[in-house]
């Protein structure tokens, strides 16, 4: 068991997310992360999922996200040099009393305080998922009243770069693409 | 599907379209319904199967403007996505299938789930609310895009007219090329209603995440030839993917010419004449003992367009433990999903067969097929159907008629000819067993799915596409009636398809699993039947009844003899009959149970025999208050044919 990270390209069509997901229950994929977003080129997106599984699971995967139609690319992160990060907002009990200590935690981490308020701090943090985890750990006992996390996202290093070519929209379909969402 | 089939698909392009391929760019200004008839005119449709209603209308009012489609109103919508893969399964030619909003596209859906797991090309159209009404639970509103997002290969929702002519033209190509498969295209009323400027787009179709593989990469290609040559006792596993490829001659001269025997898949049948020496016959719960033993002691297992179905698996821990494995697919998501293999291979089998039989090398194999030879000799002891001259198995009972009698005879008074589309039951399997077939395409039938109901509506499909072929529907009493009204669809286009209900007034094959692993608890199989020849006479369908089986030949050439409109047999056969051999589901593949040799049956019955007579001569008495074992339920136990 290992934590695979695979990055595919998607048409921007609607429904697209719907297939993707489908295939994650109907196949039993247990996923850890998907996110979702826009890319340098209007007519597709990128989702980067994470899943923890042997390899032999995260080749089926590839598999079965190439027989949808409107999956373009698909790549194995993991085995190529690549950079991942992931965002997180914690906001953090903290009053008068102890919000020195927790800025002090932010500072260490790199965390950026973005919101203040009498009862709590609202703290943004990017950076690997071990460093997002061993923060949280560190301001849980100052009490973590909510949190949220993006999954991650994933480039490949340098020339390790997904393949778009052959990626043309069709002319009469352009106007009727929307958000991938 | 072979590039042949796809060409006849195109060139069967009506010249009275409104924009024939070769004719001027003018552009027409056409509703979206005319689009959608001028596109099925493009692709060589010639028949649509489906039900109208509210949300489908324009189209089925823009379908009197183009005689050349012609259109089968079926009962049910079910039978429409039936006929539709019948008609598929045939030729190899797309089925069309059309069908209203809400209850109309979701009758569909078992129809499409059945072409789904036997990778038939169909293409549904349903009917939608208009698109301003999408999302807000308006009347016949279903969200069959969503519903069907499992079990289709792609499906459509077209929100404007300007994307209908792409979309058109893509499902037909995502539907027949590659793996095929069934696409759904879902239109809004008001997208059928509205106007546009028609041109049938000719560039190419550029599907950016849809490339069907062709070729196998030569490296693959050595590996496989490695192992072929340092194999002793090889075997061809052959599926659907065989015929849907056309690769059957290049299968045969494959087997020749590296001496490898062939087992068939249920949906492999026809991919080789099962008359041709090297082809053992079908493999699995209900395949020949001789096929599974051969599987389980092979050194080298060559898969070729087959998917490793648990039916023809049994125990994946166990399955053929000592062979190395060739896997040859189209689709990549095949290779090492159920079966971990050590050379996967990712093309179309023609190709791929082509580019092994340039290189493959004749090799012995006597003593393998000797071995081969031993097994079936074994089940040949234990065969039930025997020449009526012969002497007889003594497990068949004196003046019975036998579904599998049937089925045999139905071959030899066919002459092995038909096209036969069976239901899902023993039936199935009976004809699997005793109906040889020799060519591509000849038997359709529910192999992955096992959709009770498919035979009576894919065979009136079948016959539509083939209305040179004789064609036979071999069905259950229990999976007919799930579908029978679809006799009035026959009676009303005057399809002459020939039915045979093989009746034991069981769901026979449920019956069967009570009797193996249910201890006899007979729960919610036997039915009450109605007449099923007064059924077909209220609908106008000649009809006999067969109880014996010296009245088949001449039922089967009355049948024959009627050339317009379907026919209806109804053999009413002995009602616990079991087929013969099964894998319990789970058990290891050569883990059998059989049917007694006639030495092994006469010595259980002498035992039975015996048994029975035990507690009479007991002394222990009995408690007050139970009976003794009546002696009734051992000699019921062998009136069964063995078990």
């Amino acid at each position: 068991m290992a934590k695979h990270i695979l990055a595919a390209l998607v048409e921007n069509r609607p429904g697209v997310l719907a297939r993707v997901a489908n295939l994650f229950r109907r196949r039993s994929f247990n996923i850890d992360s998907l996110s979702v977003g826009r890319t340098q080129r209007d007519e597709m997106s990128r989702m980067t999922i994470v899943m923890e599984s042997d390899s032999a699971e995260a080749d089926r995967l590839v598999k079965n996200l190439y027989k949808l139609v409107d999956v373009v690319h698909v790549d194995h992160l993991h085995s190529q040099p690549s950079v991942v990060r992931e965002m997180a907002l914690v906001k953090v009990r903290a009053t008068s009393d102890n919000r020195r200590e927790v800025i002090q935690l932010c500072d260490i981490f790199r965390a950026r305080i973005i919101d203040v308020s009498a009862e709590s701090l609202v703290v943004e943090i990017t950076g690997e998922e071990e460093k997002l985890e061993n923060f949280t750990e560190l301001v849980r006992p100052f009490g973590i009243v909510e949190m949220v996390r993006t999954g991650m996202i994933a480039l490949g290093r340098g020339g390790h770069t997904l393949k778009d070519e052959g990626f043309k929209p069709n002319r009469s379909r352009a106007a009727a693409r929307s958000n991938v969402l | 599907m072979s590039n042949e089939d796809a060409a006849t698909n195109r060139e069967a392009v009506n010249p009275e379209a409104v924009n024939p391929p070769d004719g001027g760019a003018d552009a027409v200004v056409l509703t979206g319904a005319e689009i959608v008839c001028e596109c099925l005119l493009h692709e060589g449709v010639d028949i649509v199967f489906g039900y109208p209603g509210g949300a489908i209308l324009p189209t089925y009012d823009a379908l009197t403007r183009y005689p050349q489609l012609h259109h089968v109103l079926t009962r049910h919508e079910q039978g429409a996505s039936h006929m539709a893969d019948g008609y598929a399964r045939a030729t190899g030619k797309v089925g069309v299938a059309m069908a209203t909003s809400g209850p109309g596209a979701t009758n569909l859906v078992t129809g499409i789930a059945t072409a789904m797991m036997d990778s038939s090309p169909i293409v549904c159209i349903t009917g939608q609310v208009p698109t301003g009404a999408i999302g807000s639970d308006a009347f016949q509103e279903t969200d069959v895009t969503g519903i069907t997002l499992p079990i289709t290969k792609h499906n459509y929702l077209v929100t404007s007219i300007d994307e209908l002519p792409e979309v058109m033209r893509e499902a037909f190509h995502i539907a027949r090329t590659g793996r095929p498969g069934p696409v759904l295209v879902d239109i809004p009323k008001d997208v059928q209603i509205q106007e546009a400027e028609f041109v049938y787009p000719t560039e190419p179709i550029q599907l950016a995440g849809y490339s069907p593989p062709k070729t196998a990469r030569a490296r693959q290609v050595a590996a496989a030839l490695e192992l072929i040559r340092d194999s002793e006792r090889p075997i061809i596993l052959a599926g659907h993917g065989i015929s849907m490829a056309g690769a059957n001659e290049e299968l045969a001269q494959l087997a020749e010419k590296a001496q490898i025997p062939i087992a068939l898949t249920l949906l492999g049948k026809g991919a080789i004449s099962e008359q041709h020496p090297l082809c053992l016959g079908m493999m699995g719960m209900h395949g020949g003992a001789e096929v599974n033993h051969a599987i389980q002691q092979a050194d080298l297992l060559i898969a070729l367009g087959m998917r490793f179905d648990d039916r023809v698996t049994g125990n994946l821990a166990t399955y053929a433990r000592d062979s190395r494995k060739i896997h040859v697919d189209i689709d990549p998501s095949e290779i090492n999903k159920n079966v971990t293999v050590d050379v996967g291979i990712v093309g179309d089998l023609g190709e791929v067969l082509r580019q092994l039989l340039d290189r493959v090398e004749r090799r012995p194999n006597e003593a393998w097929f000797d071995r081969i030879a031993e097994w079936r000799a074994d089940s040949e002891l234990r065969e039930i159907v025997r020449p009526a001259e012969a002497p007889q198995h003594p497990a068949v009972p004196e003046g019975k008629l036998l579904g599998a009698q049937v089925i045999r005879d139905l071959f030899e008074f066919t002459a092995g000819g038909a096209i036969t589309v069976t239901d899902v039951g023993q039936h199935q399997m009976w004809e699997a067993q005793y109906y040889q077939h020799e060519r591509p395409h000849s038997l359709i039938t529910s192999g992955g799915l096992g959709t009770m109901g498919f035979g009576l509506p894919a065979a009136i499909g079948a016959k539509m596409s083939r209305p040179d072929q004789e064609v036979w529907a071999i069905v259950g009493d229990g999976g007919f009636q799930m579908t029978m009204m679809e006799l009035a669809t026959a009676v009303q286009e005057r399809v002459n398809v020939h039915i045979a209900i093989i009746n034991n007034g069981f769901l026979g094959m449920v019956r069967q699993w009570q009797e193996f692993f249910y201890e006899e608890r007979y729960n919610q199989t036997p039915m009450v039947n109605p007449d099923f020849c007064k059924l077909a006479e209220a609908y106008g369908i000649p009809t006999v009844r067969v109880t014996e089986r010296g009245q088949i030949e001449e039922a089967v050439n009355a049948s024959r003899a009627q050339t317009a409109g379907p026919t209806l047999i109804d053999f009413v056969v002995e009602k616990e009959e079991i087929v013969f051999p099964m894998v319990p589901a789970g058990a290891d593949l050569d883990d059998m149970i059989r049917r007694p040799t006639p030495a092994e049956f006469e010595r259980q019955q002498r035992e039975r025999a015996a048994a029975a007579e035990i507690p009479e001569a007991a002394t222990t008495p009995e408690p007050e208050g139970t009976e003794p074992e009546a002696p009734a339920a051992a000699a019921a136990l062998g009136s069964r044919f063995g078990v």
